[in-house]
């Protein structure tokens, strides 16, 4: 009886929350960009996961619920690695609007290859590098981000909007002229 | 909807995130407004450009392995914690005895469990297929974006007609078809793209009754299966589950 209880249980774990591997990987490597840590991270988080899976009731989206908890640990982890920090610190609304972006600019950024992408999302703030994976590669609704990072919905939108704006004016410059 | 508001939702718009008066409200604006609608296209192509080259990092398969025996032990342990026996003299071979026997009773029912079901075996393949047709370069032996290229193609080449869909209005746009072997029989094989994941859709003839999709995950690849009137369906890729569920459903799984 209880050897059919224990099954079930890890069963059901390892059908639910277990597909959602690659996510969870994909924000943590993300997240602290590079893989060594985001083995860690993610090893750490499946074994949490596991240990709260009571408290998980079916019908729930695992996918978020992972989720938030790999982004916790990542939080965490960039906490006591800020040192590393090499991030853009500027204020998006004194930059350009889209409107006054010039078309050579609009054509380095739509020819931006994934190299050129990686090292611009890598310069992004933490919350932004976040927002943009949660939303553009897991493809998450808005509502579901906002659980996940627990942040207001209204904070969501407009997260996106400035880590876009961001991401596509650090791509608009020049190689070379990165060091905004 | 003013110039400038249609700048503030641009995001929100692009994400289908508006609600469905401001959602319109838009849209009537884009048609009124050409410098506007040449902003927003501009926009949406960057846009969708910078996505698709973003990449997916996928989790080393020896992390997955690692997991897999990590979480199985780790569940066996929790009730296994040791009890102490304070049971004295004859009663504590008795207990012993009862406890052997249940152990052997519990080691055959996990060797009856980890036999792997024809099913388990049949996923196996189509893992193997779906990995060979990326190595071997041999994803398509039809290479269209037309389903009416692709259906009258296996016609004469297999002994039923498969149903192709194209599903690039969902986001899965078919690329092409090629015949495969799998479950001992040739079969047809469609391939679908979603963004740079490559999903191979195996189907054939089955004797099965209906069934709900069911998913797994093998060696890092998500798998569904489900059949549909007496047609057996594999949908395997590298692609996130939620996303190939998603395919699944499109299908009318």
């Amino acid at each position: 009886m209880a050897k059919e209880v224990r099954n079930t249980r890890q069963e059901l774990f390892e059908e639910t929350v277990l597909p959602y591997l690659n996510s969870a990987y994909n924000l943590a490597r993300w997240l602290t960009r590079n893989q060594h840590d985001a083995e860690d991270i993610v090893q750490e988080a499946f074994l949490r996961a596991l240990r709260s899976f009571d408290t998980f009731t079916i019908g729930r989206d695992a996918r978020a619920w992972l989720l938030s908890i790999v982004r916790n640990s990542c939080r965490t982890w960039h906490r006591q690695n800020r040192s590393r920090e090499t991030t853009v610190d500027w204020d998006v609304d004194s930059q350009p609007t889209l409107a006054e972006w010039s078309d050579p600019q609009t054509l380095l950024i739509k020819n931006a290859n994934s190299e050129l992408i990686r090292e611009a999302m890598e310069r992004l703030p933490f919350e932004h590098r976040e927002i943009l994976i949660l939303r553009e590669l897991e493809e998450l609704s808005y509502k579901e981000i906002a659980q996940i990072v627990d942040i207001p919905l209204g904070t969501v939108m407009s997260r996106i909007s400035r880590a876009r704006k961001e991401l596509y004016l650090l791509l608009s410059q020049p190689k070379g002229e990165l060091a905004l | 909807m003013s110039c400038q508001q249609v700048g503030e939702f641009l995001d929100a718009y692009l994400d289908k995130e508006l609600d469905v008066v401001a959602s319109s409200q838009f849209d009537r604006h884009l048609l009124e407004c050409s410098a506007c609608r040449a902003k927003y296209e501009r926009y949406a192509q960057m846009h969708e450009s910078v996505r698709a080259h973003m990449e997916y990092f996928r989790a080393p398969a020896a992390l997955e392995q690692k997991l897999r025996a990590q979480v199985s032990p780790s569940v066996r342990l929790q009730s296994e914690v040791p009890r102490r026996n304070w049971f004295p003299g004859w009663r504590q071979w008795a207990v012993a005895a009862s406890l052997a026997a249940v152990l052997l009773l519990t080691a055959l029912l996990v060797q009856i469990a980890r036999r792997p079901s024809a099913s388990d075996m049949l996923a196996q393949q189509v893992v193997s297929s779906h990995i060979r047709s990326l190595l071997a370069n041999h994803l398509s032996d039809v290479i269209s974006t037309d389903q009416h290229t692709v259906k009258p193609w296996f016609a004469g080449k297999l002994d039923f007609a498969p149903a192709v869909e194209d599903l690039a209005s969902k986001g899965f746009p078919l690329i092409g078809g090629r015949l495969d072997y799998l479950d001992n029989r040739t079969v047809a094989a469609l391939v679908y793209k979603r963004r740079q994941h490559t999903i191979n859709l195996f189907l054939w003839p089955s004797p099965e009754p209906d069934s709900t999709p069911r998913t797994l995950t093998i060696r890092g690849y998500n798998l569904v299966h489900w059949t549909h009137a007496h047609m057996a369906f594999w949908a395997v890729s590298d692609v996130n589950a939620s996303d190939l569920g998603q395919f699944a459903r499109d299908l009318g799984s």
